[in-house]
């Protein structure tokens, strides 16, 4: 008995509390269970599997007995509202598997290959100058995540939405709601809404007076009969959603992570060389991993994997965070090395769900590492670090301001 | 060394075209993979191993 009780207390609890003197690195428990996968307590009380290892999330991202539908019973919800609220969520690229994933990502790719991204460069510049300019002629300090980190992919994502800019505070407000880890039921039901309220209407006015951007491309699909609207709908607030936070926070917290190891911040200001700008931002992308509260699948059969077995209906949650700082994959994985070799991290996951977006995000990464530093040599940080407050609660890891001087 | 790519797999990240955009493009239609040049030149070969290597959807095999 006793046994059983020690047993009990040894599940480790996840996700975990990150130190507050290494706010940067993941949990402690997650890279010390010194295997790859272990199962650990969540919120609701349920063990699911915990994949921390490089190698074994690739395994199980890329395993078709790896299910992301989040219907079936024992998934493993982030949240109480996300569990509560799975009957009212449709089909999307995030819990849709096989051939009906693959029909809908289908439909929204296109805007987002590379070369097209790449065509936005010159405009992601002009925007970030802009930003740049406004925020030195402010008030000194300011606060980096409204002067720049969120404005910016707000604007980009419009751009390429055809969502009037003037309209961002609206939704920027509902997109918050959604990625809020402790958002209840309610709230994100009416967040959902509201903002499936506002496209509708967008895609019925581009149905009349098309653009060229990519709510038009979805409302020409309405028209043809090849998509519904209210699929149309769902699909824009994806995208509209997904295209906010996630970049916002890789500019601020990257930021307050080069200022913490300025021989880095040094190597990106003082360099020519766009492949030297393109490798650090795979090496943030490794160290902060922005989507840090893990990737939830379950198991449609029984998984050997590691000297474990994971049974059939067993829920799992890849730890991207964790899989980015395993040493076997990234050697000294606590170091910032903007030289390193990281282009296999997971901070856009891996599989057939990896991100969408990604080349956007990296080209607007490209842009503000390279601009930023060099345009505002003296920028630092206008409180003490330990006053940061980070979004241990959000489903996108950042910090909530980043208050700066120069 | 020639290439095949499995666009059925294909879920158009992009990755291969940042890695060897000589080899690599993407259908403008819906981003799937197109491959300019399945047997391309040695010099190539370690970009085109790289493309293989970050392809999340694992639709790029090589075949030496």
């Amino acid at each position: 008995m006793a046994e059983t009780e020690t047993a009990e207390t040894r599940v480790p609890e996840y996700p975990g509390v990150r130190d507050g003197q290494c706010p940067f690195a993941p949990p402690a428990e997650l890279l010390e269970q010194g295997k790859p996968l272990f199962q650990a307590r969540i919120w609701d009380g349920s063990t699911p599997w915990i994949v921390t290892g490089h190698a074994a999330q690739r395994e199980i991202l890329s395993d078709p007995r790896v299910s992301v539908n989040e219907k079936l019973p024992g998934f493993p919800y982030p949240t109480q509202a996300m569990a509560e609220t799975v009957d009212h969520r449709p089909l999307t690229i995030f819990n849709a598997d096989g051939a009906d994933h693959v029909r809908i990502r289908r439909m929204m790719t296109a805007p987002f290959t590379r070369n097209r991204m790449e065509k936005l460069r010159p405009a992601i510049q002009e925007f970030t100058d802009e930003l740049i300019d406004r925020m030195l002629a402010g008030p000194n300090p300011a606060d980096l995540t409204t002067a720049l980190s969120l404005p910016l992919p707000s604007l980009m994502i419009c751009e390429l939405l055809g969502v009037p800019y003037a309209d961002h505070g609206f939704f920027q407000e509902h997109a918050t709601v959604a990625v809020k880890r402790d958002a209840t039921a309610e709230e994100s039901l009416a967040g959902m809404q509201a903002l499936g309220g506002y496209l509708t209407q967008l895609l019925q006015t581009k149905m009349a007076e098309p653009g060229n951007d990519v709510l038009s491309d979805f409302a020409a699909r309405v028209k043809a009969g090849e998509l519904e609207l209210p699929d149309a709908t769902l699909l824009a607030m994806v995208l509209l959603i997904a295209g906010h936070e996630t970049s916002a926070n890789m500019i601020t917290l990257g930021t307050a992570a080069l200022l913490e190891n300025p021989d880095q911040l040094e190597l990106l200001r003082t360099t020519e060389d766009p492949a030297v700008v393109a490798n650090a931002v795979e090496e943030l992308l490794r160290y902060l991993t922005i989507p840090h509260l893990g990737q939830r699948r379950i198991a449609l059969e029984d998984i050997e994997i590691a000297g474990e077995t994971i049974r059939a209906g067993d829920g799992i949650i890849v730890s991207l965070p964790a899989g980015n700082w395993d040493p076997e994959a990234f050697p000294e994985p606590e170091r910032l090395d903007l030289t390193r070799a990281a282009r296999h991290h997971h901070a856009f996951a891996w599989g057939a769900h990896q991100c969408l977006g990604q080349q956007l995000a990296r080209i607007e990464l490209q842009v503000v590492y390279s601009t930023l530093y060099r345009r505002v040599p003296t920028l630092r940080l206008a409180v003490d670090r330990d006053e940061l407050e980070f979004k241990g609660d959000s489903l996108a890891y950042g910090v909530y301001e980043l208050p700066v001087t120069w | 060394m020639k290439i095949v790519v499995d666009e059925e797999k294909c879920v158009a990240a992009g990755q291969c075209v940042v890695a060897a955009m000589d080899v690599f493009d993407q259908r403008d239609e819906d981003g799937i993979v197109v491959l300019l040049n399945e047997n391309p030149p040695p010099r190539l070969a370690g970009d085109v191993r790289q493309a293989a290597a970050v392809c999340p959807a694992l639709a790029i095999s090589i075949e030496d």
